[in-house]
């Protein structure tokens, strides 16, 4: 349920301390915390204050374009946009299945983006306050400063970032910002000479996603209290799964459950997506709140991501990361886990199921050559919803007779962790800091707690015209003399 | 009898009467930058980017006769410089978005920008508002990226006799109308065969749905540069 620490009760004569900007996110967003006389919390938000509208000018332009056009939301995870916008736009021109080369490919491209994205989370961005503390010298609480202290541990971040993009580069023709995927398939194969030089590197990369996977495993049974309650919210949880139940993160169809675990729906078809998930707005942010229509806004949202995932799937399908997952299940009891710090233990049991994929794929004759692309009867509406490294991205386009889109929207991995940001940064301010004057090191669990979220701001701003506003015309004597109110609305 | 030359940056270049000298330069395989010349068309001097120096004046390369013994200057700074100014007052006055646009890496004002370089935007944008016309079928007009060439103009009338393309307005306000009564290229009889759809140098006439089907690698610019494409003993159109 939505913590009363949303929006304090009377806000006359409270401080207000603003973590400006979030750091070691991608993206722009502050933190807003109202505290009493006595630094009693009252009001906790993560704010979102950048603005991108990629749904509105997106309309008018012709679909072709759309997937290399949009992935210009993030240069993070841009291969996430990019086959989201193509799985979307391959049912528009009838591709009901791919070919095998676009289907390996794709998969190629998206799997090594899972990897690189999760390596750079958790090396580049987590790993100073996992390595160094929550509230270490803030001065050398960064990349640079794991190099200095764990030198080994940071090449290795350094090094499976480079091979993911490396997967990127020979399926995308760049390593950012390619353009590999097109409506109905792919532009082109895998070189013999480009799946050498991969598989060259595989042995390593398999050693280090597995060396990933124990450290944040020692890590965590070096203070496992911390760790099991930091900033910890129970929630729904929402991800696409294999049509069997497999981890999946690719393609399938939605499942979620509820915070006991419980079924709520599955085998959901994305393009029935609109059915399940609706979307809440608020004033005081420019990113959305989605939430399972069906529970209503209080009490439906949920969290998407690899904690979700690796509890939401029955499996997953490859052996080193399946025996690490039920490594990890067992030190949770048979307890649904909640705590954002446990993204990080799921994080890296599917950096490790990203690099088997890659090196089963990288066995498939079909990723070398055969037809690209596949097409069939014209549709006018595509949704394609894959999981990205952040979680669950639902895009949905209607493209009109002359090819040009009318209609986009977009859900974005970090859009749906919303509330639950929101939530965890609230228990965090109850948790550390009610009652204590504020230190940097104490604001820095704030921060802690979104970056275990790992949230990509700048890809989740899109709600134009949708927010509620209020304007007000004051007189020079400072009486109010004219209002106009525009309320959020609730959109499908 | 040998033929006649003029020095263009110091070598000798051959000509044939009636030559202008950019089609002598090229014919030499020497480079000069160009975005509304085509060896099928008549030369056209609009763009002006081909402006070189003949006897110490300014001259468009494109309609300037080739003269024996004249002397030609054309990779000095100061007309790079020109050149590149031209260039840039272009991705000023439309909409140009290269990340994009599915002509980015055989666009030839992208090429011509990059061999100038021109990496970045240096005049303020005008942002002009222009339609994007999807009522042909098979081809789509954006205006945005047109650069008033009139290649396409010439190409519909000499070649494909069909007219269905021209100028209309004057200085900003000039801009590219279809010769249909309603204004709209569905209503012509353009044909994704017509010469007029093969020659525009940038994104603004294109075949729908083709979109980015050439890998990255394997677009015409991304193997050499333009100043090495054009010269090439197989110039594409």
């Amino acid at each position: 349920m939505t913590s009363p620490l949303d929006t304090a009760a009377d806000p006359t004569g409270l401080r207000r301390i603003a973590i400006e900007p979030v750091s070691r996110v991608e993206g722009h967003g502050k933190v807003t915390i109202l505290l009493d006389h006595d630094h009693r919390v009252h009001q906790v938000r993560l704010h979102i204050v950048e603005f991108r509208g990629f749904e509105r000018f997106i309309q008018g332009r012709p679909y072709w374009e759309v997937p290399v056009m949009v992935q210009r939301l993030c240069g993070i995870c841009p291969v996430s946009h990019h086959l989201a916008a193509s799985k979307a736009l391959d049912h528009v021109v009838g591709a009901r299945r791919l070919t095998a080369t676009a289907e390996a490919v794709r998969r190629l491209m998206h799997y090594g983006q899972i990897l690189q994205s999760h390596a750079l989370h958790f090396y580049h961005l987590s790993s100073p306050d996992l390595l160094l503390g929550f509230d270490s010298d803030a001065a050398r609480r960064n990349l640079v400063g794991v190099l200095a202290a764990h030198p080994a541990i940071a090449k290795q971040g350094v090094l499976l970032r480079k091979f993911g993009q490396e997967c990127i580069r020979v399926t995308a023709g760049k390593r950012v910002h390619g353009t590999g995927s097109i409506p109905g398939g792919v532009n082109k194969a895998v070189t013999v000479e480009e799946r050498d030089a991969l598989r060259a590197m595989l042995p390593d990369v398999l050693r280090w996603a597995e060396d990933g996977v124990r450290l944040i495993a020692e890590l965590h049974a070096r203070d496992p209290d911390t760790y099991e309650r930091f900033g910890t919210v129970r929630s729904n949880l929402l991800s696409l799964v294999a049509p069997d139940g497999a981890l999946d993160l690719y393609d399938g169809v939605l499942r979620a459950r509820d915070a006991d675990g419980g079924l709520i729906f599955g085998g959901v078809d994305p393009m029935a997506y609109g059915d399940h998930l609706r979307e809440n707005v608020r004033s005081w942010s420019y990113m959305k709140f989605p939430f399972i229509g069906a529970i209503g806004a209080d009490d439906g949202w949920y969290k998407v991501g690899p904690l979700a995932r690796v509890q939401n799937c029955d499996r997953v399908p490859t052996p080193r990361a399946e025996e690490a997952r039920q490594a990890w299940l067992a030190g949770a009891e048979g307890r649904v886990v909640h705590a954002p710090l446990h993204f990080h233990w799921a994080r890296m049991i599917e950096l490790l199921h990203a690099a088997e994929v890659i090196e089963r794929l990288l066995d498939e004759p079909a990723l070398l050559g055969g037809p690209l692309t596949a097409s069939g009867p014209r549709a006018s509406v595509g949704v394609g919803i894959i999981e990205a490294p952040r979680g669950t991205l639902i895009h949905h386009y209607e493209v009109d007779a002359q090819d040009l889109v009318t209609m986009c929207n977009l859900i974005v991995s970090t859009t749906h962790n919303n509330q639950a940001m929101n939530e965890a940064i609230r228990q965090v301010a109850r948790q550390y800091l009610d009652g204590h004057e504020p230190t940097e090191g104490l604001l820095n669990h704030i921060e802690v707690a979104i970056r275990a979220f790992d949230p990509c701001l700048s890809c989740a701003t899109h709600a134009l015209g949708k927010m509620p506003l209020a304007v007000e015309v004051v007189d020079a004597a400072g009486s109010v003399v004219g209002r106009i109110v525009r309320d959020g609305e609730r959109l499908a | 009898m040998s033929e006649p030359t003029f020095t263009l940056d110091g070598d000798d270049v051959p000509f044939t009467e009636g030559q202008t000298i950019l089609q002598a330069a090229l014919g030499a395989r020497r480079y000069v930058p160009y975005l509304c010349f085509h060896k099928d068309f008549k030369p056209h001097g609009s763009c002006k980017v081909c402006t070189v120096k003949v006897n110490g004046h300014h001259a468009a390369g494109c309609t300037t006769p080739a003269r024996a013994g004249d002397v030609v200057e054309s990779q000095t700074e100061e007309l790079t410089e020109l050149r590149r100014d031209l260039v840039q007052f272009l991705f000023t006055e439309g909409n140009h978005f290269c990340p994009s646009c599915e002509q980015s890496g055989r666009c030839t004002l992208q090429a011509v920008g990059y061999e100038l370089g021109v990496t970045q935007g240096h005049y303020n944008p005008l942002f002009p508002t222009r339609p994007l016309d999807a009522s042909h079928p098979d081809v789509l007009l954006e205006l945005n990226r047109c650069i008033l060439c009139e290649l396409c103009v010439r190409a519909s009338a000499q070649v494909d006799r069909k007219h269905v393309f021209a100028l209309s307005g004057r200085g900003l306000t000039k801009h590219l109308v279809v010769n249909a009564e309603s204004g709209r290229l569905g209503d012509t009889d353009l044909a994704v065969e017509d010469k007029a759809m093969k020659v525009c140098p940038v994104g603004a006439i294109l075949r729908k749905r083709r979109g980015f089907t050439v890998p990255i690698g394997e677009r015409t610019f991304d193997k050499a540069p333009i100043s090495q494409v054009l010269v090439a003993p197989h110039e594409e159109d």
